[in-house]
Order: C-alpha cells, then sequence, then structure tokens
C-alpha cells in the first residue's frame, strides 16, 4: 500500500477508531522508549549475586550462563507477546509476579483517587460557583491564599502534615489537586462572566444563580470535561509522593520501590499502564463530545 | 504593592542564595558533634539537625543549589521547547506530527512517575555534584514538552502573519526565517514559559529531594532539607508541649519554599504571563 493510499484509509476511520489507533501507537511507543532507556542504562544485565564474594567460579560461570543474550529488539517483541497474553513478567526487586502486584495494588491507588477527585471537585465547583454568584472580595481574598498556599506546597509535605493529622492519603490528594482545578475553573467563570451576553442578562435583571446555571455552566462544560480527563492525570502523579509518605501500599508506593530498587520491568510495565490510562482519562472529553454533537 | 512585596521578597532570596557563602554562619557540612540535635540558640538560629550540622548555614545553601539551578534548568528547558516548536510548526506535514506525537508521548505521562522513571535508570549513588547536575539536566531535559506546544502555536500564526509573507515574496531564505524573524517574535511567549517553569521546577527538585532521588548529601538543596520533615512523627507526641522551637526550625525549610512559590506567583500572576 502507498503512503498516500494509507494516509486516505486512516482518514477514512471512524474518529473514535482513530484515538485508538493513536493512544495505541503512544503506549507502544512509550513501552519502547522505557525499554531504550532501560537497556541503555549503566549497570543494564549484570547480576549483583555476581558480586557476593561467597560465590566460586562455577556458580557465577552458572549465572552468566542463565542471561540469553538476546537483542534489544527480539527482547521488546517477546515481552510485548508475553505482555499481550497476560503475562507482565516478575518484578526482580519483590520477587514476585508483575500482574499480582498490580491486582493488589491499584484498588487502593483507585480508592484514593476517587476519594481525592470527589472531595477536590466539589470543593473547586462550589467555591468558583459561590465566587461567580456573590462576587465577594473577602471570598476571592480567602480563595485566593488557599489555592496560592496549597500551590506551593510539594504534594509530600502535604502528605506529612495530613500523616501526622491521622487523614487518610485520599485527603492529601483532594488538597493537592484542588487549586489546580479551582484556579482554572475560577479565570474560566471569569471569562464567561464577561461576555456581552451574560453582562446583557445581568443588566435585565436575570439573577445571578441563574446566570451561572443557564448561561456559565453550558458554556464551560466542554472544558469542564477535559479538565476533569487532566485532572485524572494530575492526581495520579500527586500520588506518588503521598503514597511515600503515608505509606499506602498503592501503585504510586510501587512506582517508587522500584525506582529506588532499580526494578526495571516493573517500570517498563508501569510506564505503559500509566500512558495507558493518562490517555483513557484525556480521551473522556472526546466521548462526551461525540454523545454531545449526537444528541 | 503586592507584586512589588513579591519581587522585593525574590529579589532578596535570590541575593541571600548568591551570597550564602559569605552570609551562612558556618560551613553547611559541617558536624559538631556536641551540638548533635541542638535546640535554635544564639549559636545556632535554626538550631542543628541529626549529625550537628547547622541548619541556617544549610538552609542558605540549599537555597543556593535550588534558587539558582532551577533558573539553569527552566532555560534548558526552554531552549529545547523554542528549538522543537519551531522546527516542528516550520516543518509541518509529517516532521510536525511526529514532533507533536513524541510531544504527547511525553505529556501522557505524569510528570512526577517521568522523572522518576529516568531518574531511576540512571545511577542513583553519585557524588554531591554529579547529583545536583543530574537532578537539574532532568528537570530541563523532560520539562520541554509543554513549553513546545505553545510555542509551536505561536510560530504557526505567525507563518500566517502578513510580515512573513511579504518578507517570504521578497525572497527571504528559510534560513534567516528561522533564525532572525521568529525568534524575536516568540520571545514573548519563551520569556513567559520560563517564568512558569522556575516555580515548577523548584517544587519538582522538592519533591523528587523528598523521595531521596534528588541531591545526594552533604550538599544540600531544598528538597533534601524537607527530608528533616520525615522526623516530625517522632516530635508529634511533643508538638506543643516540649519542642515548639524545634518544630519551628525543622519546618522552616517548607517555610522558605512556601514563600519562594508564593511570591513567584504574585510577582509573575499566570493569568497576565499568558495573555
Amino acid at each position: 500500500m502507498t503512503p498516500t493510499a494509507t494516509k486516505s484509509t486512516i482518514q477514512k476511520m471512524p474518529r473514535i477508531l482513530r484515538r485508538v489507533f493513536a493512544a495505541l501507537a503512544t503506549v507502544l511507543a512509550g513501552g519502547f522508549l522505557c525499554a531504550l532507556l532501560i537497556r541503555l542504562a549503566p549497570g543494564y544485565g549484570f547480576d549483583e549475586r555476581e558480586m557476593d564474594q561467597r560465590m566460586r567460579a562455577e556458580s557465577i560461570r552458572a549465572i552468566r550462563a542463565e542471561r540469553t543474550e538476546t537483542g534489544f529488539a527480539a527482547l521488546y517483541w517477546q515481552n510485548l507477546r508475553a505482555a499481550i497474553g497476560g503475562d507482565l513478567g516478575k518484578s526482580r526487586a519483590l520477587n514476585r509476579p508483575i500482574a499480582e502486584l498490580f491486582a493488589e495494588r491499584l484498588p487502593v491507588t483507585a480508592r484514593s483517587m476517587a476519594i481525592g477527585l470527589a472531595l477536590a471537585w466539589v470543593f473547586a465547583l462550589g467555591l468558583a460557583a459561590a465566587m461567580a454568584v456573590t462576587r465577594s472580595q473577602a471570598l476571592n481574598a480567602f480563595a485566593a491564599a488557599l489555592s496560592g498556599a496549597t500551590l506551593a506546597l510539594p504534594s509530600a509535605v502535604i502528605a506529612l502534615l495530613f500523616l501526622l493529622a491521622g487523614w487518610p492519603p485520599g485527603l492529601a490528594v483532594a488538597v493537592v489537586i484542588f487549586p489546580r482545578i479551582f484556579r482554572y475553573l475560577d479565570s474560566l467563570t471569569r471569562g464567561i462572566l464577561d461576555q456581552p451576553h451574560v453582562l446583557f442578562a445581568e443588566a435585565k435583571g436575570v439573577s445571578r444563580a441563574r446566570i451561572l446555571a443557564y448561561h456559565v455552566l453550558p458554556v464551560a462544560a466542554e472544558e469542564i470535561a477535559a479538565l476533569a480527563g487532566i485532572s485524572v492525570s494530575l492526581a495520579f502523579g500527586a500520588l506518588i509522593p503521598i503514597e511515600v509518605v503515608c505509606g499506602s501500599p498503592g501503585f504510586g508506593l510501587l512506582a517508587w520501590q522500584a525506582a529506588q530498587a532499580r526494578d526495571l520491568p516493573l517500570l517498563v510495565d508501569m510506564t505503559v499502564i500509566v500512558t495507558l490510562f493518562t490517555i483513557a482519562a484525556n480521551s473522556i472529553p472526546d466521548f462526551f463530545e461525540r454523545a454531545e454533537r449526537a444528541a | 504593592m503586592t507584586r512589588t512585596m513579591a519581587r522585593a521578597i525574590l529579589v532578596l532570596t535570590f541575593l541571600a542564595a548568591i551570597l550564602a557563602p559569605w552570609i551562612a554562619p558556618r560551613a553547611y557540612d559541617h558536624q559538631y558533634r556536641q551540638a548533635v540535635n541542638a535546640s535554635p540558640s544564639s549559636q545556632f538560629p535554626l538550631g542543628a539537625d541529626n549529625l550537628g550540622r547547622d541548619r541556617l548555614s544549610r538552609l542558605l545553601e540549599g537555597a543556593r543549589v535550588s534558587l539558582l539551578l532551577a533558573p539553569a534548568a527552566a532555560a534548558l528547558a526552554v531552549l529545547l521547547a523554542a528549538i522543537v516548536g519551531i522546527l516542528s510548526a516550520y516543518l509541518g506535514g509529517v516532521w510536525d506530527r511526529l514532533i507533536m506525537g513524541a510531544v504527547d508521548l511525553l505529556l501522557a505521562l505524569p510528570w512526577l512517575f517521568l522523572l522518576l522513571a529516568v531518574r531511576a535508570v540512571l545511577p542513583l549513588n553519585v557524588a554531591p555534584r554529579l547529583s545536583v547536575t543530574l537532578t537539574f539536566l532532568l528537570l530541563g531535559a523532560l520539562g520541554w514538552a509543554a513549553p513546545a506546544r505553545v510555542v509551536r502555536a505561536q510560530v504557526r500564526a505567525l507563518l500566517d502573519s502578513d510580515f512573513l509573507l511579504q518578507a517570504r515574496a521578497l525572497g527571504i531564505s528559510p534560513a534567516r526565517v528561522l533564525t532572525r524573524q521568529l525568534p524575536p517574535n516568540v520571545a514573548p511567549v519563551l520569556l513567559a514559559q520560563f517564568c512558569v517553569s522556575v516555580p515548577a521546577f523548584v517544587l519538582a527538585e522538592a519533591s523528587l529531594g523528598l523521595l531521596g532521588l534528588g541531591v545526594s548529601e552533604p550538599l544540600p538543596s531544598l528538597g533534601s532539607l524537607l527530608r528533616d520533615l520525615e522526623s516530625l512523627p517522632a516530635l508529634h507526641a511533643s508538638l506543643f508541649q516540649q519542642a515548639p522551637m524545634e518544630m519551628a526550625a525543622m519546618l522552616a525549610p517548607a517555610a522558605f519554599l512556601v514563600l519562594v512559590i508564593c511570591s513567584f506567583q504574585l510577582a509573575f500572576p499566570q493569568q497576565e504571563i499568558c495573555s
């Protein structure tokens, strides 16, 4: 097939299929790049047992013989085929199947993320709505101070303060995500409130609550949906230090353990899962947009 | 008024960072064995850590490392973003799609996870000076993706502008467009991205340092100084009874970080930067 024919075939695909195709390509490229980085990393292929002075020369030779000298591309292809078949390999540091580790850790992370995102969204939307309705200077100053201070602290420090207070990691996620969501929502709302149709409605005496419900939210819906997708990715990023500090046995803690122990097979699998997850989260607004258009 | 104050605070903190070796009361790595975990006093204004090192001197040196290298990393990220963004928009077609695919790939991964994964494949036990270089090079080398997208959008808009159309009609060479016409016109965008990147990189270094993947001991950075907070749970029982001064001294790096980041936010508001 010529490049022009390939291009037109891709263009003829339904939009949703093109998205899936692009997402898969990104995930595969992510896994490949991570594997390549690992292959180039200093110390790759060296077994620590070889440094054990108790080992006899024949044992070291046996350990070296265990390593199959496969080329990088072949190795990547082998791992990819195994992953498609459900075998994600084994963690070197934890000496357990990676699939088992994921099954164990993902629900913990999902719970913390769900609590954190729900609380952050409720609080951010509530505060942005209250500011749009009341236009209070005091509330504005409070919101600016609160979001500024929480934005200025690394998530690990917030996690530490929550650990001292004995609050769950999900709450720390909410505090980390809230200012990012709120600041965007606030800026979005202000932009819409300054538009001529809103000013006209206000001049005609339409109540602020009604303006918010009928003139601001419908206009902002698409951007809010996009922000929802991004906030999932932000929450995941925030969870890494939070889980490490709070000792919560989730995916973030696993990522840190893998990095500390240079557990490279685990890191590659995690990169693929995280890329897949982020792309899926960022695609949510597209599906909403399609549904809206169809309606 | 608030902005002037924020800018004044930033100038003062940067001055303190630059002058740290001269204004610090003691050497940041000298261990006073008789002053292990010493409380704040006239000799040690912020007390001493568990190795007997002066906390104030370490804070000043840590500020020097973080506040001087974060702008360097931001400059590297913005430079890479300028090269990638301009080339992507100028070349267009397949090249544009390929480059933007790479940008999408980098943006698909949460920032901290990406830093963690790449830092893990680099040597972990390295000399302190090398660890500083590695950490900030990593921030600069991985932080270009989002600014590159902004630069590309700006360059695409510029390529459709009348002045470039006229310039090309007059026979100006592509090399001249790339080197003389585009860079001055994307400079404000680059400056804005630089201002946004500096506090983001200071925070990223702090997070990496707290996770033990940042600057190696004995060299301090804001991130590695925050690791002292890990002993807070031990002090928690006596939080408001026996050790309030120790608590305050221990929280000083976190308070300093909040002050610097808040000052950045107030001195260069993002809405204004982006407009």
